[in-house]
């Protein structure tokens, strides 16, 4: 099936689904075109054909927007574009170009309208399409939210597209045959006569003229990377040490920093105890920055050795000072002054049925966990007269850049951001403190770079966690009927602790707070959700899946012990109550694919959970053995639908780093606060799963969706719950608290 | 002055003889290919050879170095790449990339010492590597076709 997809010229219409991401050029601002940045830099002899795609008599350089984490963002989208521009991943460069409004991300949006993402009604589509607008006129181009699939999906193939028309548009100029006679391949335009013109070749012309405006998509039985296995096109350096992330960085003149920050995060300093850092070997200057000092040495080891020398006392913050008062916090808050929204309302909580049924009610804990990426966060800054470098690796580069000009009080376009590979993110790179304290500390030392590096033990006391939560839930069951499920979550909202640390106002429900909870599809009578705002505590930021890395912990275990009071088999009972068919079928999946009605041996047991996040379903099934040294986790099943799986190697990868990431947290991590500072120092007490106890992970990817969805976080959620089912079926003994280990041992 | 011999190379440095070696390498040598994650001995990402045994550069000094050093820069003796790196490469292991330096020297170095490895064997000499974005089934998979052609090639 061929679509032909119109450009839209200037406007940009609200409610018409057609255009949400099928923009040529990338995208057009409100009235008027969305400025091609690439242009603003072009030697003689280049053309940038869109924001996307730039030709030199060199090379062809494909920019790519979202940057990577390591979730192999920059191959994925050269590939979009690549298929459609019919070039060979190995002719082109990747650059991920400079941060520019035009970037902006439509699907991150999604994640925040309060409209399910199965709701696919006119309404909620309005609303989407609405926010989508907005996205683009402030400019964000972040990378989050699992959305650079779903984000690039059609938007980049556009723009391969347009460039590959406008390129036999040149060659029909230059060779006086029609352009319906031309076609292109591997980097050429080729004539009917089989000679081959190559898109270098064409770019002077191709500059000249005005580009095309309506192209026309290849059929995917067409295409040649997307679907394929793909060699992801940093993997050669990065099994050669050659790959440079920002931490690697050397410029000329170069000097190193490191921080202590208050160890009471917002508490702010009370006092410090230099003893004489500042006379160490090496050391070139001690700096006062806001709420943090800062040393600055020739080497590293000179740098932590100084900053090691330091003892900051931190004021009382604004949060109470131990862990188990957050924990009273968070139970305080189940009333009705916190109460945030009611995401879900469906039948009748004090309803005649509920009262003559059997009642459960349960208690879940999920506490704040680190993002702790092997690589420490790191930016480097060189203040000079007329501009600002930053080198660094984040996810929301334009906010990095307007937040770099204030401190730094110079025009935003002087402040020249420089993308730097990132040794992993999970979200900690969202955050922009360490850019802003680097821009701190190079202004004290105008001319020379300085590259400010976090020790990991900073970046464990000041890592902006995932979110502490609870959950109180009442089920209520009839006979064998599943007939009220009510949950209510509270926790800090992530979104106001984030807006607030970058002077944003906060407005409308932050959906986050119930997301994984509220949404699945699930047909119970008597369902509700609702959000409770606990506070104050310490500050929080997403961390890999976000809400629905507490919340779906809460919602499938609870509905996994109903299911058990019920006397009903956990996998078929899910299976009959969920009415969305894309979701039912990766419950169906899993089924099939670990063989759950199978007998398992007498030490063994399997557990189920889905969670729907992300737009994304995913259902996955644990096989545990119950040993006297502990719970060896075995085997993991997983299906998830994400309409279209662009590299099914990446795609495989994304998953079992999902699911590893979401077993490892569950089974052992936890941040917890005594005299308002963080206990843990190091990954030895944060640790997540290692080698030996990961198990074999088997995955499906199904395609029945009609959106294309991203895979980065989606197995996380899930992992959590059906290990606790696992054990619950193993052991008889139900986990309702993260991490297991305080409540069972594992291999 | 000192000498170290790092990937065949003779450097003479002035450096604080309490250094980690880590920092030597990155900051004074410029080898940055070997990574720093923790600084304590427990995630491996500043994994090295001295004398073909995997070390935590990150927990010996300058001065304790006593032997050749090895980095990820010069595992590979020839322009051919080595066949833990082969592996590493066909079974596309990396994320985000940042731990496999550390990753893949200690396998070289484990490999050598134990050329065919159980599945126990695996999980036990690779659990002191974090990865953080759960490479692991790949990591155990190449390990597998490393070991294989290591074998192939010395038979
Ligand atoms: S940096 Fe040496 S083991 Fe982590
Ligand atoms: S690949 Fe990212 S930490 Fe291992």
């Amino acid at each position: 099936m061929k679509k032909v997809i119109k450009i839209a010229r200037r406007s940009f219409l609200i409610g018409s689904a057609s255009i949400v991401g099928g923009v040529a050029f990338g995208v057009y601002a409100y009235h008027k075109p969305g400025h091609n940045v690439l242009k603003d830099s072009l030697n003689e002899g280049e053309a940038a054909l869109t924001p996307y795609v730039k030709i030199t008599p060199d090379g062809i350089i494909l920019t790519t927007p979202h940057c990577d984490k390591g979730q192999g963002a920059y191959s994925v989208q050269a590939a979009l574009i690549a298929e459609e521009l019919d070039v060979t991943l190995e002719d082109i460069q990747v650059d991920p170009g400079v941060p520019a409004p035009v970037y902006y991300n439509t699907a991150i949006s999604q994640e925040t309208v309060p409209f399910a993402s199965t709701d696919n009604s006119l309404i909620a589509n309005s609303v989407r399409t609405t926010m989508d607008a907005a996205m683009k006129f402030t400019g964000m181009q972040i990378t989050g939210g699992s959305t650079t699939v779903a984000d690039s999906y059609t938007k980049l193939r556009v723009a391969g597209a347009v460039a590959r028309e406008t390129l036999k548009q040149a060659a029909s100029l230059q060779s006086n045959i029609a352009v319906e006679k031309l076609r292109t391949e591997k980097g050429h335009v080729i004539l009917p006569n089989g000679d081959q013109i190559s898109y270098l070749d064409l770019a002077r012309t191709a500059a000249n003229i005005d580009p095309v405006e309506e192209v026309i998509l290849k059929a995917e039985d067409q295409w040649r990377l997307i679907g394929k296995p793909m060699q992801r096109i940093d993997i050669e350096d990065k099994s050669t040490g050659k790959i440079r992330y920002g931490i690697d960085l050397k410029l000329d003149n170069m000097l190193i920093a490191t921080v202590k920050q208050s160890p009471t995060k917002n508490g702010g300093i009370k006092s410090i105890e230099l003893n004489k850092a500042d006379q160490m070997p090496g050391v070139e200057k001690v700096v006062r920055i806001n709420n943090a000092i800062a040393v600055i040495a020739q080497t590293t080891w000179q740098a932590f050795n100084a900053i090691d020398e330091i003892e900051i006392e931190g004021n009382k913050p604004d949060y109470p000072l131990h862990s188990d008062e957050h924990w009273q916090i968070l139970e305080n808050s189940f009333q009705e002054e916190k109460l945030a929204f009611i995401a879900r309302d469906e039948g009748d909580a004090n309803g005649e049925n509920l009262l003559n049924s059997n009642k459960i009610e349960r208690e879940y804990r999920a506490p704040y966990v680190a993002h702790a990426p092997l690589e420490p966060l790191n930016a480097t800054i060189k203040v000079s007269e007329k501009r600002v470098d930053v080198w660094t690796g984040t996810q929301t580069p334009q906010f990095l850049k307007s937040q770099i000009a204030k401190i730094t009080q110079m025009d935003e376009d002087n402040i020249h951001i420089h993308a730097m590979m990132m040794g992993g993110s999970f979200g900690h790179r969202l955050e922009t403190l360490v850019m802003t304290q680097a821009a701190e500390i190079a202004m004290a030392m105008p001319g020379t770079p300085i590259k400010l590096i976090y020790k990991r033990e900073e970046d464990f006391a000041q890592d902006f966690t995932r979110q502490i939560a609870m959950a109180k839930a009442t089920g209520h069951i009839k006979g064998k009927e599943i007939i009220g499920l009510d949950l209510g979550i509270a926790m800090p909202s992530v979104r106001q602790s984030q807006t607030s640390r970058l002077g944003l106002p906060d407005v409308g429900k932050d959906m986050q707070m119930v997301a994984g909870a509220w949404d699945q599809p699930y047909t119970i009578e008597n369902y509700k959700v609702a959000a409770y705002k606990a506070g104050p505590l310490p500050p929080v930021s997403s961390w890999r899946s976000v809400g629905a890395s507490s919340n779906a912990f809460f919602h499938d275990s609870f509905l996994d012990e109903l299911i058990h009071a019920a006397d009903l088999d956990p996998m078929e009972e899910r299976i009959r109550l969920m009415w969305h068919e894309n979701s039912r079928k990766t419950l169906e999946a899993v089924a099939q694919m670990s063989d759950w009605s199978s007998p398992l041996a007498k030490d063994k047991a399997r557990g189920v959970a889905f969670c729907l996040s992300f737009g994304v379903p995913c259902a996955q099934v644990i096989e545990i053995s119950n040993t006297p040294n502990g719970i060896k986790i075995d085997k993991v099943f997983v299906a998830a639908e994400v309409g279209k799986i662009i590299d099914p190697i990446n795609f495989d990868n994304l998953v079992k780093g999902g699911v590893v990431w979401g077993l490892g947290h569950a089974m052992n991590c936890e941040i917890t606060y005594s005299d308002g500072m963080v206990d843990q120092t190091n990954y030895h007490v944060h640790e997540g799963m290692r080698l030996y106890q990961c198990p074999e992970i088997f995955v499906k990817g199904l395609e029945n969706g009609e959106k294309v969805k991203g895979i980065g976080e989606p197995p996380v959620p899930p992992a959590a719950p059906a290990l606790a089912n696992a054990i619950f079926a193993a052991t008889g003994k139900r986990i309702r608290e993260m991490p297991f280990n305080k409540h069972i041992n594992f291999i | 002055m000192r000498e170290i011999l790092i990937n065949g190379t003779a450097y003479q440095l002035d450096v604080d003889g309490d250094t980690p070696l880590l920092w030597v390498l990155r900051d004074h040598v410029g080898l940055t290919g070997t990574k720093y994650g923790c600084g304590i001995s427990q995630c491996g990402a500043c994994t090295v050879h001295i004398n073909d045994m995997a070390v935590r550069s990150c927990s010996i000094t300058l001065d304790e170095v006593d032997g050749e050093i090895t980095t990820i820069e010069g595992l590979s003796k020839s322009s051919e790449f080595h066949a833990v790196q082969k592996a590493w490469i066909e079974h596309q292991v990396a994320q985000c990339g940042y731990c496999q330096s550390g990753q893949i020297m200690a396998a070289a170095a484990f490999l050598e010492q134990n050329p065919e490895p159980t599945d126990q064997d695996i999980d036990q000499a690779m659990s002191a590597n974090l990865c953080r974005c759960g490479t692991y089934p790949r990591i155990r998979e190449a390990i597998k076709s490393a070991s294989k052609q290591l074998n192939g090639i010395e038979a």
